[in-house]
């Protein structure tokens, strides 16, 4: 009967997690489990967050308690049919061993890569080996690490790239030529890591940097998926990216990066530190400032190309959160002739917000494509 | 990017990079360099410990060894910073501030006070500190709070790699006499450190571990032993916040008593000795400020009042332990 059983396992997001805190159970003894509900929130150093069932079944065990750590892959809890009884469970239990990670795996694949570009050295993280590249442009402030619930889920059904920009994440520091500057480095590195034509998936400034690819070089950019992309109308909250530049501690950026998530709970006091400690690198208030100028001038968008996009017959799928208070949700519908998706409860972040959601949107789309 | 270097390798790196950000910054100290006993060739030392090791290969003669004379060049520091430079200068021991106190505070501190704020003293003594090194009563103190009784003074006492090379970097950049104290037990103590350059303000403690029931306010070494200790205590369920003051001058008292405020329970850790120190120093601003936030009598784990023992055994008895300091959170709890 064990066959029937299928265990919940402590997830893993992104690289460094090694253990979470299960704080709370949203769902209990005897409840029908549908694959993608949200069946408990974990949190880890970086991250708060809800994790959704993978499988669907009858919850028949709460194998771990509220407020406890776990090991990633630890046995959280049980689904299983009705006929499996409680005996057979308990068995499986005391039996359950932890799946090691696949060594040979992670050996092959560390953590991040870097390459020399004419824009400097780009850290960038490579996921999947076969189909076509997706390459995953992040946001103003933003780094590779936005991508932490996408990057491996949509690593099953293509090669995924997720970049860290010029002035951003581990990436060099300078960035002179404002958007314009961003965008001859994301060709740059496409070309510097010869990763072809591939579909690209911005999120907010990323979405804009993509666009300006597009249209500058088609031959590049198979298909465009923006999530609460810039570049799609003028609006956008410039007390957000003027409050995000001045920040120079905790008590003045945690307001500014609540402002990011319709769940202000998800702003974890890792999140923050880790923002601050790369705001405080030399040189990046100046490419942040330089980049918030040509992209942001006087808080409008200097970059409004829906139309351009629309003309250019692109494929395109935009993703949004309704409860945006960055970039207004009405930018959803700029693009005439998109798939156009929006997700309720969540704010300027669903990939991290609504990450299963979100990367069912994108594989059903890049799959049609 | 960011890989894991040791603290020691931070001083030398941020030494290095604020070196080549800025010209006007040197760096002169006691072997710093040669060294009087090195067999001659440049560079033969790098400091008691190999700290400056490479410094001079790069920037020459912006590194000075200086005579066995603390009063005359913690005096040529303090008089060249008020001249345009921004130097660096190394005391080796701490314990050795003795000889050049009126230096540091009657001069250096002063400065700006008595000119009238028309002069400004950009210097930064760097000396290490504290117990666990077997090096005896004259060379193990850890006398931070001698420094942050005087006004004037920036105080700095880090407990990381990460710390260290942003600290350093903002007391180089600050316009005032930094005294930057680096516990030697925690050299070959490695963090995750971005090879660019960066800055951490003054007067904002890192908060290395929430917790709900019990809060621990310490610096340096210790910041490490009650790591430690929270570990063993969140077995048993007690979930201790661990906060690293990591400057002493001026001081973060908000998030210790934004701290106190939700878990009612504070234990000062301090290695320094008990009377006028950094942890009574805690200890009296929270009782003061956030009194009926306390559910419990505050807890002071600090060395006792005695001189560092030269015996191992003793010296290992003298430092606040991880296990002391579970049982000062314990008695926090069962009030």
């Amino acid at each position: 009967m064990s066959e029937q059983i299928i265990p919940i396992v402590m997830p893993k997001w992104g690289l460094s997690m090694q253990e979470g805190r299960l704080s709370v159970w949203h769902v209990k003894e005897g409840d029908v489990i549908e694959p993608g509900q949200e069946i408990m929130d974990v949190e880890t150093e970086k991250i708060a967050n809800a994790v959704e069932a993978a499988d669907g079944g009858l919850l028949r065990r709460r194998v771990a308690q509220e407020d406890m750590v776990y090991p990633v892959r630890a046995l959280l809890g049980v689904l299983a049919p009705v006929e499996v009884s409680d005996a057979e469970i308990d068995v499986y239990v005391a039996g359950f061993e932890m799946p090691q990670a696949d060594e040979e795996e992670e050996e092959q694949a560390p953590a991040y890569l870097f390459v020399e570009t004419p824009a400097g050295r780009l850290r960038y993280a490579e996921r999947g080996s076969e189909g076509d590249a997706i390459v995953l442009v992040h946001g103003f402030g933003g780094d590779l690490d936005n991508w932490l619930f996408n990057i491996d889920a949509l690593a099953a059904g293509g090669r995924v790239y997720a970049i860290d920009l010029p002035g951003h994440g581990q990436s060099a520091k300078t960035a002179d030529g404002g958007i314009v500057g961003l965008v001859d480095a994301l060709s740059g590195f496409t070309d510097a890591v010869d990763i072809g034509a591939a579909h690209f998936v911005g999120h907010s400034l990323g979405g804009a940097i993509s666009a300006m690819l597009a249209l500058k070089d088609p031959g590049k950019v198979k298909s465009l998926t923006f999530v609460d992309a810039a570049g799609l109308g003028e609006e956008i909250n410039s007390t957000y990216i003027d409050g995000f530049i001045a920040a120079e501690s905790r008590r003045e950026l945690k307001p500014v990066i609540e402002h990011l998530f319709a769940d202000k709970a998800l702003v974890s006091r890792q999140m923050i530190d880790d923002l601050l400690k790369y705001k405080r690198l030399d040189g990046v208030d100046e490419a942040l400032g330089s980049i918030s100028a040509s992209a942001f001038g006087g808080g409008v968008q200097s970059a409004v190309l829906a139309d351009q996009i629309t003309r250019s017959g692109i494929p395109v799928l935009v993703i949004w959160g309704e409860d945006d208070a960055i970039i207004p949700v009405s930018h959803a519908e700029a693009v005439a002739g998109a798939k156009i998706e929006i997700i309720v409860g969540v704010g300027h972040m669903p990939q991290m917000e609504a990450a299963g959601q979100v990367n069912d949107l994108i594989r059903d789309f890049l799959d049609a494509v | 990017m960011t890989r894991k270097i040791s603290m020691k390798e931070a001083v030398n790196e941020a030494l290095d990079q604020e070196m080549q950000r800025d010209p006007t910054v040197v760096v002169m100290g006691e072997d710093i360099v040669g060294g009087t006993g090195s067999p001659g060739e440049d560079d033969a030392w790098g400091g008691v410990l190999g700290v400056t090791k490479g410094l001079y290969a790069k920037h020459g003669d912006r590194l000075m060894d200086t005579p066995l004379s603390e009063s005359a060049y913690i005096g040529a520091a303090i008089g060249a910073a008020t001249c345009g430079l921004r130097p660096v200068a190394e005391l080796m021991f701490v314990d050795f501030m003795g000889v050049c106190l009126d230096e540091i505070f009657n001069q250096g501190a002063k400065f700006r006070y008595m000119f009238g704020g028309k002069v400004e003293t950009p210097v930064v003594i760097r000396a290490m500190c504290g117990a666990g090194f077997r090096a005896a009563a004259q060379h193990s103190q850890m006398l931070t709070p001698v420094f942050t009784h005087i006004p004037g003074l920036k105080v700095v006492c880090p407990s990381n790699a990460y710390d260290t090379k942003g600290l350093l970097a903002q007391s180089i950049r600050d316009n005032d006499p930094v005294i930057f104290l680096e516990h030697k037990n925690l050299y070959a103590h490695e963090s995750d450190v971005p090879e660019e350059s960066y800055t951490i303000p003054f007067g904002e403690a890192a908060v290395l571990r929430e917790g709900k029931s019990a809060t621990v306010a310490t610096y340096g070494q210790t910041v490490h032993r009650s790591v430690e200790a929270a570990e063993t205590l969140a077995k048993d369920g007690v979930d201790v916040e661990v906060i690293d003051l990591r400057t002493l001058s001026p001081i973060d008292n908000d998030t210790v008593i934004e701290s106190v405020e939700k878990t009612g329970r504070l234990v000062c850790v301090d290695e320094a000795n008990p009377r006028c120190s950094i942890a009574s120093d805690v200890s009296a601003t929270v009782a003061q400020e956030a009194f009926g936030a306390l559910k419990a009598p505050i807890q002071m784990v600090t060395a006792p009042h005695t001189p560092v023992p030269f015996s191992p055994a003793l010296e290992d008895l003298y430092i606040p332990t991880a296990d002391g300091i579970a049982d000062a959170v314990r008695k926090t709890m069962a009030a």
